[in-house]
């Protein structure tokens, strides 16, 4: 997708990243099209976190809209990063599964209904571990049901992220969309630290986080679509352009000894130079996408 | 953790796949057979821990880039040789999970391992959605992004009932620190909030288990034992080939609604508005 010229309208711009998921979800349907469902007032709140003295909160961090886009039937879902870290509980996972099941029902019914998921999120929400782990899988099995029909598009775009399981849930989308603050990976450079040493990743290293979990970095290396300015207008206008262009002929998840082939073709007797790795695959023949 | 991990599963899928050799152009990481399993074949699936994995990040039984790959190879592979068949006809897929994680490695994040974890969640469940029946049998221990890539995707799950089987999200030290509780603590809630328990009883009562399996000590069954299992995969083969494509009977399950009420509320009310708007 091509970039929005930075000249002095940056100004202007109205920045994606400091809205909150609710005003992002808004904002990528057209003018008046878009109803929020299963909002705060439903009160569908976590059964799980006010057992351990934690205070839930009425939407659990899961916000649906449905409208269109572009002319186009289509719901957007997304993860609030201001609520327990955007994670993925009992609630706000099926929330998300059950908006996927009913945009695949539609589709199928000869009404192809596109998904946007905003992903913020650290990954499984901890206090409800197993029904969150559950529910990730669950996400993943109805976006692919989905994706033959529609496309599913993800956005990455604030500081919190898309790791843990989630990041599986981009990996299998249609496209993906980042913004240079976005980062999207299976594990954090903290959780990294922890489990295997400082010596494998220092955490402390913002450059090295960046380098290999930044929006430049995962579109510059294909693994994912669109690289973004943190631009309200030019989200949306992108995510535009990808629920016309519909169901991609083949999905990058399915391309598996295309991106077999590149891992066997690393050296890993030291660590991976990001940079080196990101001209490489964006040389190498052959890409689908 | 248990430095069992992984000697199960290849203890059981040398049992139901009859050879455990690694093939030619996989990871010594990767076991990988189509087997006869009772009047048809079946492919079998297992990771198992490599010493001498170039990826230093898995030698322990982790799910790194190569097995996740490998996985969906040997998927996608049964997937397009059986597209002309019948449903019924097609292959039955049995992932045995016996993995202590995914991978946590900086050479992993820089390729991008969350990715190849979604091309092996994608064989899956592209196979399940195609119509193979695809079993997970949970041998040892089944954790987080190891399990998501491996096994999660699969129609219906079977686990042994016993102390050695963990399903979580996250290995106690780490849920214990990140959820500033002392491991104690985590036990203890464990058995009031289910979802949080390492007890595989506990997580039987989320209602994602087809069914609990009984071995006495599953790395070395007896020949009932071995026959019950057996006996176990055969009805969830069957119950899946008669049931829908997707995981609905996760939360459709008799136990499931018991526990996943709030999963059924959301559902519910979704669906309610979703017609009108």
């Amino acid at each position: 997708m091509n970039m929005t010229n930075l000249s002095p309208e940056f100004l202007n711009r109205r920045s994606f990243i400091e809205l909150d998921a609710r005003a992002r979800a808004q904002c990528l349907f057209d003018q008046g099209t878009s109803t929020e469902l299963v909002g705060p007032f439903d009160r569908i709140e976590s059964p799980w976190l006010p057992r351990q003295g934690i205070a839930p909160q009425s939407d659990d961090g899961c916000i649906i809209f449905k409208g269109k886009i572009g002319g186009s039937p289509a719901v957007a879902i997304a993860f609030e990063g201001a609520f327990q870290g955007g994670s993925v509980g009992e609630v706000s996972g099926a929330k998300m599964t059950a908006a996927l099941d009913l945009a695949a029902r539609d589709s199928e019914a000869g009404k192809p209904t596109s998904a946007v998921l905003l992903l913020e999120t650290g990954g499984v929400r901890l206090q409800e571990a197993n029904l969150g782990l559950a529910a990730v899988a669950e996400i993943v099995s109805s976006a692919l049901a989905l994706r033959r029909h529609a496309p599913v598009i993800t956005i990455v775009a604030g500081t919190v992220g898309c790791f843990g399981g989630m990041s599986l849930a981009a990996g299998v989308s249609s496209y993906t969309i980042m913004t240079r603050e976005g980062r999207l990976g299976l594990n954090g450079a903290e959780v990294i630290e922890q489990e295997s040493g400082v010596d494998e990743f220092d955490a402390s290293d913002r450059a090295l986080i960046w380098a290999i979990h930044g929006g430049e970095q995962r579109v510059g290396m294909g693994l994912a679509d669109s690289l973004v300015e943190d631009d309200a207008d030019e989200i949306a206008a992108t995510v535009r352009g990808y629920v016309r262009a519909g169901v991609p002929a083949k999905h990058r998840s399915e391309q598996v000894e295309f991106y077999r082939k590149r891992i066997a073709a690393i050296d890993t007797s030291s660590q991976i130079d990001p940079a080196t790795l990101r001209q490489k695959w964006s040389n190498s023949k052959g890409r689908v996408r | 953790m248990s430095e069992q991990v992984g000697l199960r599963g290849r203890v059981w899928f040398k049992i139901l796949a009859g050879n455990d050799t690694p093939d030619n152009d996989d990871p010594k990481s990767v076991l990988s057979r189509t087997a006869d399993f009772g009047s048809e074949p079946a492919l079998f699936l297992c990771v198992v821990p490599d010493e001498d994995s170039r990826f230093p990040c898995v030698r322990d039984g982790q799910v790194g880039l190569e097995e996740a790959y490998a996985l969906a190879t040997h998927i996608r592979k049964v997937i397009g040789e059986d597209a002309d068949e019948p449903k019924p006809q097609k292959r039955p897929i049995i992932a045995i999970v016996d993995v202590k994680s995914q991978a946590y490695g900086r050479r992993e994040e820089t390729a991008g391992i969350f990715f190849a974890a979604a091309t092996a969640a994608d064989a899956y469940a592209s196979a399940r959605m195609a119509g193979h029946p695809v079993i997970s049998l949970v041998a040892g221990h089944a954790f987080s992004g190891g399990f998501l890539t491996h096994g999660y995707q699969a129609n219906r799950i079977l686990a042994f009932d016993d102390a050695g089987i963990t399903i979580h999200a996250m290995h106690k030290e780490a849920a214990a620190r990140i959820t500033l509780r002392s491991v104690a603590e985590l036990d203890k809630l464990g058995h009031e909030i289910a979802p949080m328990s390492y007890d595989v009883r506990d997580y039987a009562r989320l209602g994602l288990l087809f069914r609990l399996l009984h071995a006495q000590d599953p790395q070395n069954p007896t020949a009932d034992e071995v026959a019950e299992v057996r006996a176990a995969i055969a009805a969830a083969i069957v119950d899946a080939r008669s049931g829908t494509a997707d995981l609905s009977n996760r939360w459709k399950s008799d136990v499931a609604r018991r526990t996943r009420k709030g999963t059924l509320a959301v559902r519910a009310a979704l669906e309610a508005q979703w017609m009108n708007a």
